[in-house]
């Protein structure tokens, strides 16, 4: 295309949304409120999936000691767990530290389990780390196998639970946020019809003295990438601003845990993104849904 | 003579079953000027709308500038158009363009070069005798004004083929007359003129080739001939 052609159509758009100035903010309007919730809605799977990572990667592998193993035997154990490759490092946790930290990492709540230290109930236990997280499972099977060990624990249940608590909220979301896109595109779709019809007379002599469809499409093609793009202005803005917030107020109150939060030029930077393209895209596809029609020969 | 428009057992059917036309054989010669007549119903609008591809026949064969436009995809139709200029009774101009911009519009939807369309567009006003009226809208001509601006129109692309369906229906005698004489023009540069008409004086005192459809058929086809009809 010429650039002087392209220019006509760029004019040709802008004046046509100027002219629907209304249905035009309307549109624009029902992009953003629905932007702005996947916005959120994305924020909050992209963290929780990453947290979720995290708890898999987390290289603490915990070996419980059977109740009946004598002080010999145990510490036999401790040699053993020595042994099995891959593992960095084994710090012994006796049944009573168990509990203080237990007990310190509840809380307020810690009275309600103060009986607890008459009878401990708590196993003694091993703390191994791995050279790196992906040998947490190979390191926890070996453990298993070896005896006066009751039980080995790492973050697997915990990422299950928290896997499954993520399917739930994104199916949630993925329906509301499919039905809050559709409406976009059906408003888009319904403003263009508007600019159609007002210029229904050119269209159709357009195509009398040979104008291509392509070239008749242009102006809607771009009315409704506008449109799209307009409409995400709000959203990416909303995403820096409470990102910003969660960031770098929520995000504080892990540190020192072994999660943390998708860093803060990232997650604005994949998301700003990811919402422009999907405005242009809702704009692009609503505006083409309304042009077909009326363009045949 | 070479043919322009040819037409071999052309037969179309609307979707609701009537039958517009049933069986036309038609060649007609480069630079020829031919009226379209008959009774309402007859078939001429549809006849008109195959020359120029809005309606695909259900049988047979359209051969326009050694082109078969019946079996023409649709991506080329535009191409084709430009070959073939129209001009509607309604005249189907933009209100809110001036009488140089309603001309120029058909040049620059097709992406002709500005200084090619400038050129133009002067040199077809002239021909329609309209030159001072450039920046005049619609709204301020008269019928025969806009007429002339709707011929300016399709004839800009240098056309080989115009057709007009009846073009002086809105107009009152003098200014059917005025038309007339621009048509002449047209078709003395060499351009094949179709025009489908009611006017039975133009007929009768412009001599051209008549072609009278009835119920979708030709009934005649006479050189220098006559309107033939009751007014």
């Amino acid at each position: 295309m010429k650039p002087r052609t392209l220019r006509r159509h760029i004019n040709e758009s802008v004046k046509s949304l100027g002219r629907n100035g209304w249905m035009t903010f309307a549109s624009v309007g029902a992009v953003a409120v629905s932007l702005i919730l996947v916005g959120m809605f994305l924020m909050v799977m992209f963290n929780l999936n990453k947290i979720a990572g995290d708890i898999e990667s987390d290289v603490e592998v915990r070996v419980y000691v059977s109740q009946s193993a004598t002080q010999a035997q145990t510490r036999q154990l401790g040699s053993d767990l020595k042994q099995i490759r891959n593992v960095q490092s084994v710090t012994y946790e006796s049944k009573k530290q168990g509990l203080n930290n237990l007990m310190k990492s509840l809380g307020n709540d810690k009275s309600t389990f103060s009986d607890l230290k008459n009878e401990n109930p708590l196993p003694n236990a091993y703390i191994l780390k791995t050279d790196n997280p992906q040998q947490t499972t190979y390191v926890a099977n070996k453990a298993q196998s070896l005896a006066y060990v009751s039980d080995v624990r790492y973050g697997k249940g915990t990422v299950e639970k928290l896997f499954h608590v993520i399917n739930i909220a994104r199916n949630v979301g993925i329906v509301l946020i499919v039905g809050l896109l559709f409406t976009s595109i059906f408003l888009i779709a319904n403003t263009i019809k508007l600019t159609i019809v007002a210029r229904r007379r050119e269209i159709e002599i357009m195509k009398l003295v040979g104008a291509t469809n392509s070239f008749v499409r242009w102006p809607y093609f771009i009315e409704g990438l506008i449109m799209g793009v307009l409409g995400s202005v709000i959203p990416v803005l909303m995403v820096f601003i409470v990102y910003h917030f969660v960031y770098y107020n929520l995000g504080a109150s892990f540190s020192g845990m072994f999660i943390s939060l998708i860093p803060y030029q990232t997650m604005t930077t994949n998301l700003s993104l990811l919402l422009v393209g999907i405005g242009a895209a809702i704009g692009v596809w609503g505006s083409l849904n309304s042009v077909r029609k009326f363009l045949k020969i | 003579m070479e043919d322009m428009i040819v037409m071999d057992n052309v037969w179309k059917a609307y979707p609701n079953g009537v039958m517009a036309l049933n069986g036309i054989d038609l060649s007609v010669g480069e630079g020829e000027f031919i009226y379209i007549v008959g009774p309402s119903g007859a078939g001429k609008s549809t006849f008109i709308k195959m020359i120029f591809r809005e309606l695909k026949p259900t049988r047979g064969k359209i051969i326009v500038d050694h082109k078969n436009i019946a079996t023409l995809r649709d991506r080329q139709v535009p191409y084709f158009r430009r070959k073939i200029g129209v001009v509607f009774q309604d005249f189907r101009l933009l209100p809110k363009l001036t009488v140089y911009e309603n001309v120029a519009f058909a040049l620059e939807v097709i992406e002709e070069s500005p200084r090619v369309i400038k050129r133009r567009v002067m040199e077809v006003l002239d021909l329609v005798g309209l030159k001072h009226k450039v920046n005049s809208f619609p709204g301020q001509l008269s019928g025969g004004e806009q007429q002339r601006v709707s011929i300016a129109r399709s004839i800009c692309n240098r056309p080989p083929v115009l057709i007009a369906d009846e073009p002086t229906g809105n107009l009152d005698p003098d200014t059917s007359w005025q038309i007339m004489d621009v048509f002449k023009r047209i078709n003395e540069q060499g351009t094949t003129v179709v025009m489908a008409t009611h006017n039975r004086e133009i007929v009768n005192t412009i001599k051209h080739r008549v072609v009278a459809l009835e119920d979708g058929m030709i009934v005649r086809d006479e050189e220098e001939g006559a309107y033939g009809y009751e007014a």
